[in-house]
């Protein structure tokens, strides 16, 4: 049994839905990477887990450690947050409250859910300061966000979502706000304490590198839809869904694009996605995809599959 | 820190300079002679000149300005009157026969009762109301609570008193004509005197201060890091609490301490529609009678309490607000 199952998930702000029927698991010590353009879904979707998101309709199941959540009271969800699901969210900064010190807010999941004392709590803070690599843990606990560098706070949100060593962590484009360098430090440092933890672990990025480099599966979305689900392997060395092979096309280095017809150059996937008020019939790719066929327009190609799945209606034939 | 404070009450320093010298100017340009009032009914203009020389107003105006500052740290005597005004002395005033410091805190007494009466409830009810509006932001409670702080706003404070006085004082006949009593000499006296002045100015603020809660808090509870509290699984007592209310403190706080600031000074309307002997009272009387040592005084002391109050709001931020550094 997966230590997280998604099935069917579906997300409505009033009436305009914007996740469509979405699934996908994840193992322990294992890492999904949901792929996809900006306003796909990806964080709605992993709000709508933790239970994060208010005034939203939320159907589908999701299963966590056997427990179904969708419709759990909100009581239950919450004493599930920060113990044995946590977040870590792409803009670190303004993730931690200007007015505590580092210390102070990773101590306090910890003391809330493990019921310890301000003492032990703060000692923990401390250990986890320092598991994340950052220097002079003691000192640093004492001082606020601002003192910190990007990369830094990212450690410290790592931190203070691992003080309760909980089995899934999501993070959502935790990388983005960060230069090329500490970005790949932050990866190995998720990696690292995923094995040492065996943590679950949801990567959410628009950057397809990042997916190459950590993700054992990958989920794409276009639409709030899933467009292609696989191991990690297989979509980056054969991906099948348009949508995924414009993705890589437009990335250097990565998957078979860049050495096809097009000889290395970058082709980006010509106009921008769709607006959930707005999304169009059919396939919701149907306007920016270059084999589009007429029932592309009209019909929406299930999602099939075994070992992978794709949502088109030409899979097979490209 | 201390260095900070230093340079800063440095400035106020010079600032009350300044306001003070704009002050001495405007009532030296204004036509009006003091030495008129002073000067009595049957004024003649040998009588006048007499009167003038006492009070010393026959002096060049920079003599005249020198003698008041010299007269605020070392005291002085008055023109060639032979009154004594000791320091600090902020001239006389001739209409009170008294000089103005003594009026001065022989008032404040009345205006800082005022003033801490009706800010703690403008705060605590302004706030709390704020609060509920922005975390029930759309409802119908917070409608009703947006729609009668704005009405608030729109009414004019004397229409407030007026219409406490009317229905509280003269028709329901639940309480006296404000009576005012210190709080020492009787306790029950000085709040019944003050309730409704307390009531008067705590509608006026409170209005502000529930629309200015509540944008903070809705832009607050915005905030990335209140979603790292959610995610962390704290109740939302906390969420709302410890991580919200206290970064809407802060922009709530700067404008707590300026408009306190301003009230000790006195609130001219509510004193005088109250009959409150405050100094907003004791302005509003000296403006009529143009007794300019008062006015002078209570805008000098009107212009200290404000530059301090914003000093005192300066330091706190850095208490609250750890990226805050003085330079
Ligand atoms: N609270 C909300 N109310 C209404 N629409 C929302 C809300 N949050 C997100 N959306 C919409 O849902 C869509 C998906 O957003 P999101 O999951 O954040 O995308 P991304 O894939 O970039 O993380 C976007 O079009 C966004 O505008
Ligand atoms: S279903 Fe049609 S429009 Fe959609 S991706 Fe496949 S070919 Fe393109
Ligand atoms: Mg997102």
């Amino acid at each position: 049994m997966s230590l997280l199952s998604v099935d069917n998930l579906s997300v409505a702000f009033g009436r305009v839905r914007v996740v469509d029927g979405v699934s996908f698991s994840v193992d322990r010590g294992r890492t999904l990477g949901i792929v996809g353009e900006s306003g796909s879904g990806k964080s709605v979707s992993t709000l709508a887990i933790m239970g994060l998101l208010r005034g939203a309709s939320v159907t589908g199941s999701v299963t966590f450690d056997g427990e179904e959540l969708v419709g759990a009271p909100a009581e239950r969800l919450r004493s599930l947050r920060g113990a044995r699901l946590s977040m870590i969210f792409q803009d670190p900064l303004s993730s931690l409250h200007p007015f505590y010190t580092v210390g102070e807010q990773i101590a306090e999941a910890y003391r809330l859910h493990k019921k310890a004392s301000r003492k032990v709590a703060h000692e923990r803070a401390v250990e986890m300061l320092g598991e994340v690599g950052i220097p002079a843990p003691r000192r640093r606990a004492r001082e606020h966000p601002h003192r910190f560098s990007g990369g830094m706070r990212q450690r410290v949100m790592i931190a203070m979502a691992l003080a309760c060593e909980p089995d899934l962590l999501i993070a959502d484009e935790p990388t983005t706000a960060l230069d090329v360098t500490v970005q790949a430090q932050i990866l190995e440092l998720i990696q690292r304490l995923q094995s040492e933890y065996g943590l679950g672990i949801i990567m959410i990025t628009h950057d397809l590198g990042v997916v190459a480099r950590i993700a054992d599966d990958v989920l794409v979305m276009y639409g709030g839809r899933a467009a292609e689900r696989a191991a990690s392997a297989r979509v980056f060395d054969d991906p099948r869904h348009p949508y995924t092979q414009g993705l890589l096309a437009s990335v250097p280095g990565l998957g078979r694009g860049t050495e096809g017809p097009g000889g290395g150059r970058l082709r980006a996937i010509p106009g921008n996605p769709p607006l959930p008020s707005a999304f169009p019939p059919g396939c919701r790719f149907h306007p920016r995809c270059s084999v589009a066929l007429d029932i592309c327009a009209t019909e929406q190609p299930a999602l099939l599959g075994t070992v992978r799945q794709v949502a088109c209606h030409r899979e097979g034939e490209l | 820190m201390i260095v900070y404070a230093l340079r800063r009450l440095g400035a106020i320093a010079l600032i009350m300079l300044v306001i003070c010298a704009i002050t001495f100017a405007i009532f030296y340009l204004l036509p009006d002679d003091p030495a008129l009032d002073a000067c009595g009914k049957s004024c003649t203009s040998a009588r006048l000149a007499d009167v003038r020389h006492a009070m010393g107003l026959d002096q060049p105006v920079l003599t005249q300005f020198l003698s008041y500052l010299s007269g605020i740290f070392a005291g002085r005597t008055l023109g060639t009157s032979g009154l004594d005004c000791a320091a600090p002395c902020f001239g006389y005033s001739w209409q009170y026969a008294s000089p103005v410091w003594d009026l001065l805190l022989d008032r404040l007494g009345v205006s800082a009762s005022l003033a801490a009466g009706a800010a703690v409830l403008w705060l605590v009810v302004g706030v709390l109301l704020g609060l509920m509006a922005a975390l029930r932001k759309g409802s119908l409670l917070d409608r009703g609570i947006v729609l009668s702080a704005l009405a608030t706003t729109s009414a004019p404070v004397y229409l407030i008193a007026a219409l406490l006085i009317y229905f509280v004082i003269l028709q329901g006949e639940l309480l006296p004509f404000p009576d005012y009593q210190p709080v020492l000499d009787n306790p029950a006296a000085w709040v019944a005197s003050l309730i409704l002045p307390w009531i008067t100015l705590a509608a006026l603020y409170a209005a502000m201060y529930i629309r200015l809660t509540r944008a903070s808090m809705i832009e607050t509870m915005a905030e990335p890091y209140i979603r790292t509290a959610r995610a962390k699984g704290l109740p939302e007592r906390t969420v709302v609490v410890k991580h919200g209310l206290r970064s809407t403190m802060t922009p709530i706080l700067t404008i707590f301490g300026i408009d306190l600031g301003g009230l000790l000074a006195g609130a001219m309307i509510t004193e005088t529609m109250f009959g409150l002997p405050g100094l907003g009272k004791l302005t509003f009387d000296a403006i009529g009678k143009s007794d300019q040592p008062v006015v002078l005084g209570v805008t000098l002391l009107a212009a200290l309490f404000i530059t301090l109050a914003n000093l005192v709001v300066d330091l706190l931020y850095g208490v609250i607000d750890p990226r805050v550094r003085y330079a």
